[in-house]
């Protein structure tokens, strides 16, 4: 192969400068002609029936346009199993459970409303744990299903449970169990652009959305669903992306606040702009699945791991999004991370009076990760083995098959355990160990790792992984591409010019991509689950090879060459292993497209990976890559404070292949410092229900004073699947932080922690309960 | 009841006409359609409202429009010059990955001016408490403090 132009280089970003400029428009930049505020009036209690809700005084302030509760709107079912409403009827199931909403000229006027509106309740017994919920005579949460079938118990019916092999063969077999419990909380998203949209009815009752989904296309069929139920079954929908602010998985589902502003648009015929305020993002925007996960493990005499089996138990909250679902991606880790023969997984989930949960960065591999990491941890002292050597030992290997029938085929794991063991300096930390060299008077220093899997080519959890394309070429030369990615921050949009341009050979400032509109751009999935750059780069390549075939039979015609001979190049024409006079594009499609019955060249593809859906045992290979790596910190943990200070980050990835290094570089330090945050400052506190921290001030974001000394490590494994080898690497960079950081406090101080985040409060309670 | 107040905003001379409760972050966007500043908190914690008010940057979403009366504003729209030259700072932050959603980095850029007009040579712990009150949740700093650095080399 000749030497690659644009892939693998560190071409800044293409909407860098618009954005550095303040040009960018974002959805709380958006303004449209008429356009009218919304804002919506939460619930004042956690579990509680509407008596009552007189809207008369907010009906009557100058300026309202429409103030409208449950009874003004069809019955719109909403979420996973169709169990939460845009506005709730009779009853109220959470804090952030929307009772009326009003739209106004100005965001003000629309504030004060809320403040008129009289809602009569009459409180009912809550619960706020999944033990609470599940317990005899708990208050019952939802009495009915979403057919309206009676239910009887808070326990959902989705049984998650996944069994490979045998694991009391596998227990027979051990020579060391460990057990332990493990508990994560909930965790917010905290995009620095909070969560908005403006809904708008053309006059033909056609809507179209302007917003900041991540799956557009999805979200197209739950906005249709909606004028379904409001009698527009004939119209249609056009969601236009506006520049996102910060995604993480937070726009994955379609959102209350999103039909409430079709509501309100429908109910005053006008534009309505929905726009949280910071409060309202920590209250209604649904956080990270918490869990409680009992989780062991064993190995024999050669420390070979023998069995996993985890029971978790999860907090549902009032309503189901995807939260419920995130057991389908922690069984990933729990199955296939190291070679773990047996292995039973069971995920019990109950609803509560709490706030709901949905996709965040990982699906819930960084909780499973938590525990299996840290259980490896305590494995590797039960049989006195070192911890990296444990995972040397049982590392997954490329050509080989899961339990959960995962095919591995490249894997970089070994060499991301062994660029972490020497970049944190293991073995000579060992000595200083064992010399006391290092402990320090109430200062003690303590290293320690955890290893990730996660899907690195694309994720079949819908019935389509698919990416469609199409290109464009014009007269000037110039190639749009029309593509159904949604940008979110991570580069996808000059991640796909990177790859366009090389496999098509065009300069990279003729490629223009053009997205974010369901209108014009085919359809995709959605950006989630690391898929992006894997799937959309290898439809560019496979789109890019169709446009290139017709290019060049129009171009064998005017240069009297065979089509299968030529190539491109810069956008010059040539016959390959030759060294005639290369043919400009340019010149090749004047000369097609201004003659009798002239051409122009296009082309459209629509790739779907090689990925299977699990089936009802909940296996089969998911993924068509496997994205691996391992983190490794060396702490410093004060034994009087409790303060846990990280001394030293190694971050190692197999990417398969780096795109471009400054974006994966950027992905990598992003999603240490985000799992840094989850291991020891991040948690959206709930007493009662209610948000005790809701505000950045008490809610404990990373700040770059925090300076996380993070060191990235690129793996290169050249994937066979990935576009130019190249796997996922969105989500893996926050997956093994917490357990990471949670081992080397354990090897500075000899305590576990097992509860995130580890606050210092938290440690110096282990350290002093360790103490008794 | 309406007060009128004149100040340069990005080295031009305005007037406005406010309310005296008006927040500077909502004159500048609302009024004078500078998008560039954004409310990502809307109490100044977050720092993507942050501007210049006679070279020192502050969190326009509680700073009150009133006090920029007679005051030398500059806001990220006043960076860039008038054939499209991105300030150095700008390009910085393009050229090192410092920008991914975006969303921080006018606010980000703003702090680091602050520093930069009144420190040639800052070290790393300078230009992370610079901006230690700009918060960022895609890039985890490393980035962003790089493009600083790789700035202010290129300024002195």
């Amino acid at each position: 192969m000749s030497e690659l132009l644009y892939v693998g280089k560190r071409i800044p970003r293409s909407d860098g400068a618009k954005k550095a400029t303040g040009r960018a428009i974002y959805i709380n930049d958006l303004k449209r002609p008429g356009m009218l505020y919304g804002a919506i009036l939460y619930s004042q209690h956690p579990h509680a029936i509407i008596k009552s809700i007189d809207l008369s005084r907010a009906k009557a302030l100058p300026g309202v346009r429409a103030v409208i509760t449950a009874d003004d709107v069809p019955d719109i079912p909403i979420g996973f199993i169709k169990d939460n409403r845009p506005l709730k009827k009779g009853k109220v199931r959470s804090m952030r459970d929307e009772i009326a909403a009003v739209a106004a000229i100005d965001p003000d006027i629309a504030a004060e409303a809320l403040t008129l509106i009289d809602v009569e309740y009459e409180p009912l017994p809550a619960v706020f744990t999944p033990e609470e919920a599940l317990a005899e005579g708990a208050p019952l949460i939802h009495e009915k299903d979403a057919k309206g079938r009676p239910l009887s118990d808070n326990k959902l019916k989705l049984p998650w449970k996944l069994v490979c092999g045998d694991v009391e063969e596998g227990k027979a077999r051990s020579k060391y169990v460990v057990e332990h419990e493990f508990r994560t909380t909930f965790v917010s998203h905290c995009c620095l652009g909070t969560s908005g949209v403006v809904a708008e009815f053309d006059p033909d009752k056609n809507l179209t959305m302007y917003s900041i989904t991540q799956i557009p296309y999805l979200a197209q069929g739950d906005y249709l669903e909606a004028l379904k139920a409001l009698g527009l079954g004939r119209s249609k929908v056009r969601v236009l992306c506006q520049t996102i602010g910060g995604g993480f998985g937070s726009k994955l589902d379609t959102h209350c606040y999103e039909f409430i502003a079709i509501l309100l648009a429908y109910a005053t015929g006008k534009p309505v702009k929905m726009q949280f305020s910071r409060e309202e993002e920590f209250l209604a925007q649904a956080t990270r699945q918490p869990t409680i996960t009992t989780i062991s493990h064993g190995c024999d005499v050669r420390g070979r791991l023998t069995f996993r089996q985890v029971k978790m138990l999860l907090d549902n909250g009032a309503y189901t999004s995807w939260g419920a679902t995130t057991p389908s991606v922690m069984m990933v880790p729990v199955s296939s991370l190291y070679r773990v023969p047996n292995v039973l997984y069971e995920a019990e989930i109950a609803y509560t009076n709490n706030l709901y949960s949905q996709a965040f960065r990982g699906y819930g591999n960084p909780q499973a990760t938590f525990a299996v990491e840290s259980s490896m941890d305590q494995l590797a002292e039960a049989a006195g083995i070192d911890p990296v050597e444990l995972r040397l030992i049982n590392a997954n290997q490329p050509g080989e098959t899961t339990p959960q029938r995962f095919k591995i085929t490249s894997c970089g794991l070994t060499e991301c355990i062994e660029k972490v063991r020497d970049g944190l300096g293991w073995e000579q930390h060992q000595k200083d160990k064992a010399e006391g060299l290092s402990v320090s008077s109430h200062k003690a220093r303590g290293m320690g790792m955890a290893s990730l899997i996660h899907v690195g080519g694309g994720a079949r959890v819908y019935r389509s992984d698919g990416h469609g394309m199409i290109m464009k070429l014009d007269d000037f030369g110039k190639l749009s591409v029309f593509t159904g990615a949604v940008e979110i921050g991570q580069g996808t949009e000059s991640t796909i010019r990177q790859v366009v341009a090389e496999s098509v050979g065009l300069p990279i400032a003729d490629v223009n991509i053009v997205a974010h509109d369901t209108d014009i751009c085919p359809w995709d999935v959605g950006t989630h689950a690391s898929r992006q750059a894997f799937i959309s780069c290898n439809a560019a390549i496979q789109c890019g090879a169709e446009l290139k075939k017709k290019l060049f039979s129009l171009a064998g015609e005017q240069m009297k060459v065979a089509p299968d001979e030529l190539d491109m190049r810069e956008g010059q024409i040539f016959r390959k292993g030759s060294d005639d006079e290369p043919m400009p594009l340019l010149k090749v499609l004047k000369k097609a497209h201004f003659s009798t019955q002239g051409k122009m060249v296009m082309a459209e593809t629509f790739y779907d990976p090689p990925n299977e859906m699990l089936d009802r045992e909940m296996k089969g290979n998911l993924s068509c890559s496997w994205a691996f790596g391992c983190h490794g910190v060396e702490v410093e943990v004060d034994t009087q404070t409790g303060q846990v200070k990280v001394l030293n980050y190694q971050a190692a990835h197999d990417v398969g292949k780096a795109l471009n290094p400054l974006f994966i570089e950027g992905q990598i330090y992003g999603a240490a410092v985000m799992g840094t945050g989850m291991a020891l400052t991040e948690e959206l506190k709930l007493d009662h229900g209610h948000v005790m921290n809701g505000r950045f001030t008490d809610y404990k974001l990373l700040t770059a004073k925090d300076k996380l000394p993070v060191t990235p490590i690129i793996v290169e494994t050249d994937d066979p699947a990935g576009p130019y080898g190249a796997k996922g690497i969105g989500e893996p960079g926050c997956v093994p932080s917490s357990p990471a950081i949670a081992n080397a406090i354990y090897d500075a101080i000899g305590v576990r922690i097992s509860q995130l985040p580890m606050t210092p409060e938290r440690v110096l309670k282990a350290i002093m309960e360790h103490e008794k | 009841m309406k007060r009128q107040i004149d100040f340069s905003l990005n080295g031009h001379p305005v007037t406005a006409e406010i309310n005296p409760s008006q927040s500077l972050l909502s004159l500048l966007r609302d009024e004078f359609e500078l998008t560039g500043a954004k409310e990502g908190c809307g109490e100044g914690e977050c720092g993507a409202c942050t501007v210049l008010v006679d070279g020192l940057a502050i969190n326009s979403c509680i700073f009150p429009a009133i006090e920029v009366s007679g005051c030398r504003v500059e806001t990220v729209e006043g960076l860039a010059t008038a054939d499209g030259a991105l300030h150095p700072l700008q390009q910085a932050f393009v050229e090192y990955g410092a920008v991914q959603c975006g969303f921080c980095t006018p606010g980000m850029v703003m702090s680091a001016k602050a520093l930069l007009d009144g420190a040639t040579s800052p070290d790393e712990d300078a230009i992370r408490t610079a901006i230690e009150g700009n918060l960022c949740r895609c890039t985890g700093y490393k980035q962003i403090v790089d493009a600083i650095q790789a700035a202010a080399e290129k300024m002195r």
